[in-house]
């Protein structure tokens, strides 16, 4: 056998090897986190981790409920805002926009997607917090005073700042994702259906949307799992009030990730508190890995197909 | 005349949906810039905080900076040794449509989807595991892990553009996969490579929950690989929650110079994807 032959046989076993980097690596996550988990499961049933809304580390309490409870809150509300506002976006640069606009809202969506998130958070202190702090939640509690808007919380660091916050950080995952889908669909089919007459808008509703659909879904899941797991920015806004479950959008919350960032520190002190603490990553990772999972595998099919 | 009122009401949502989503960026932009322009100054680029980074009053942020550079640029390089043979073995040695490249990918897909905080997590759980204490070393391992799917990934979709009848030329001279990868496919895929590197460390060097745990702060520069290091993502935050203005000031500036450092990434991969669009072989 020849030096070549040696290198190239060389190479690719090497290079196999760290190809299945990634999946021992997910493996690997998932185990941890699972094993440093379970000494809280020993003596806790799931049930009472999850819906128990007590949190008294000191008492041996670890009831997660209020923690998932703040950051499903928070995720309802970037969906709300972030949903329409992306997917009309996306249909209007991919069907609509003029081709200078098409190629200058590219860059500009990868530069949304780039930013840190920690630059979310000050813009969410600077800004948002303050005009819900000053013009919102006094114009709601005078005209609106009833669920889901009354609220004893007059800071601004609420449920709403974390949404908004949210939402602008999942409109690039959102948009990208259908634009890329809808481009995707065939001319041939628009040509088809403004051939038999149909408006332009008419052409989107009924045939590249309905085509796209699917992935629009995807998108929308992506973006979800990413507020799901996203940190740093709500911690910053969303007032995190500790035992406290938000029943009005101007309430704090205290999302699940948002838990695992602060306690870092006083986690080794009492027993069971790190376990706790990485239980939650674990759910983390478990809701966001299922969420990837649907959402890839949709456009997984969805490019097969085309 | 419904159809046409209907085109028009929806035309008119999609553009105030357009208007919301780039005014924010621009908003975003706008106050960062605002904020970190006023605040910066040699003093603040120059010098490392003085007194303790949540309470001094005097001083800067060169411990952020740098460390974050060079978290940033070592976390990076160790991603890369991985993504590359990883995007190699991908497309250049498997065979087309191979269950295991799509297994590949798809645990990608899915640790890119991961949050950085589990990230955390992890290299905090690791770290205890084998002895190690907050450091440079453990925050470059956890960033690497957590930009190699990202790497990887975009290196991935680069390598799949490059025409196989390029490759099939190459085999066809008698050169073997390694050569060929190297020789041959690497320089055609040169700039878009280069993008996939530029854009994670971006990522990287943004990406705040990920260090919170294992890199720790200092207000010290960055000398040893097992002492803890300062990033910018974390002087934001720490020092944005002070009630001293002159202590905010310093986290307004490290989130300029942490935009201003994904701005730049930005128009470079924009300039290096043009480049490689135009060497591409039709």
């Amino acid at each position: 056998m020849n030096w070549r032959r040696l290198k190239d046989l060389l190479a690719s076993r090497i290079t196999f090897f760290m190809t299945c980097f990634p999946i021992v690596l997910l493996f690997l996550i998932g185990f941890i986190l699972y094993l440093k988990g379970k000494p809280l499961l020993e003596i806790k049933s799931i049930k009472d981790i999850l819906f128990s809304s007590s949190w008294h580390p000191s008492n041996m309490e670890f009831g997660l409920g209020s923690f998932i409870l703040g950051t499903l809150w928070v995720v309802t509300i970037a969906v709300i805002i972030a949903v329409p506002l992306s997917v009309l976006t996306a249909v209007y640069i991919s069907e609509f926009a003029p081709k200078k606009l098409k190629e200058f809202s590219k860059p500009l969506i990868d530069l949304l997607a780039g930013i840190s998130p920690v630059v979310y958070g000050l813009w969410g202190i600077i800004v948002v917090v303050p005009i819900i702090r000053d013009y919102m939640i006094p114009f709601f509690n005078d005209k609106f005073p009833f669920f889901p808007f009354r609220s004893e919380n007059f800071t601004g660091f609420s449920v709403l700042a974390g949404g908004i916050v949210l939402a602008v950080m999942i409109f690039p995952i959102i948009i990208s994702i259908v634009e890329e889908v809808m481009s995707s669909v065939p001319f041939e089919m628009r040509e088809a259906s403004l051939a038999l007459g149909a408006t332009k808008w008419e052409t989107v509703k009924y045939v590249v949307i309905r085509k796209a659909f699917p992935g629009i879904i995807a998108g929308v899941i992506l973006g979800l799992s990413r507020a799901f797991g996203e940190t740093m920015a709500v911690l910053m806004v969303s007032g995190c009030a500790l035992n406290h479950i938000p029943e009005s959008i101007f309430d704090p919350a205290y999302p699940l990730p948002a838990l695992i960032a602060n306690t870092y520190g006083e986690m080794m002190s009492v027993p069971l508190y790190d376990s706790a603490i990485l239980f939650s990553a674990f759910i983390l990772l478990i809701v966001t890995a299922i969420f990837n999972v649907i959402g890839w595998s949709i456009l997984l099919r969805l490019e097969r197909k085309g | 005349m419904r159809r046409r009122v209907e085109e028009k009401i929806f035309k008119f949502l999609m553009i105030i949906s357009l208007i919301f989503v780039f005014g924010s960026l621009l908003l975003i932009l706008a106050t960062v810039f605002l904020k970190g322009l006023s605040s910066l100054s040699l003093n603040i680029l120059l010098k490392t905080p003085k007194g303790g980074y949540y309470l001094g009053r005097e001083g800067g942020i060169l411990n952020a900076i740098l460390g974050s550079l060079v978290l940033g640029i070592s976390s990076t390089f160790l991603s890369f040794l991985l993504s590359l043979p990883i995007a190699f073995y991908l497309n250049n040695f498997l065979k087309r449509g191979s269950n295991f490249a799509l297994f590949v990918r798809f645990s990608l897909d899915v640790l890119w989807g991961i949050p950085s905080i589990v990230y955390g997590a992890f290299g905090f759980t690791i770290m205890v595991l084998i002895g190690l204490k907050t450091s440079l070393l453990a925050g470059i391992i956890t960033v690497s892990f957590l930009i190699l799917p990202i790497m990887a990934r975009s290196m991935d979709e680069v390598l799949k553009m490059i025409p196989s009848e390029l490759k099939e030329a190459s085999y066809a001279l008698g050169a073997n996969k390694i050569e060929t990868s190297i020789k041959v496919v690497m320089r055609q895929a040169f700039p878009g490579i280069l993008t996939a590197v530029i854009v994670s460390f971006g990522r990287g060097i943004g990406d705040a929950a990920s260090v919170l745990f294992t890199a720790g702060f200092t207000d010290n520069l960055p000398t040893s690989l097992f002492k803890p290091v300062a990033t910018l993502p974390l002087a934001i935050f720490f020092q944005i929650s002070t009630p001293f203005p002159e202590v905010q000031k310093r986290g307004y500036a490290s989130a300029f110079i942490l935009t201003l450092i994904v701005l730049l990434i930005s128009i470079i991969s924009r300039i290096l994807s043009k480049r490689f669009s135009r060497y591409r072989v039709r």
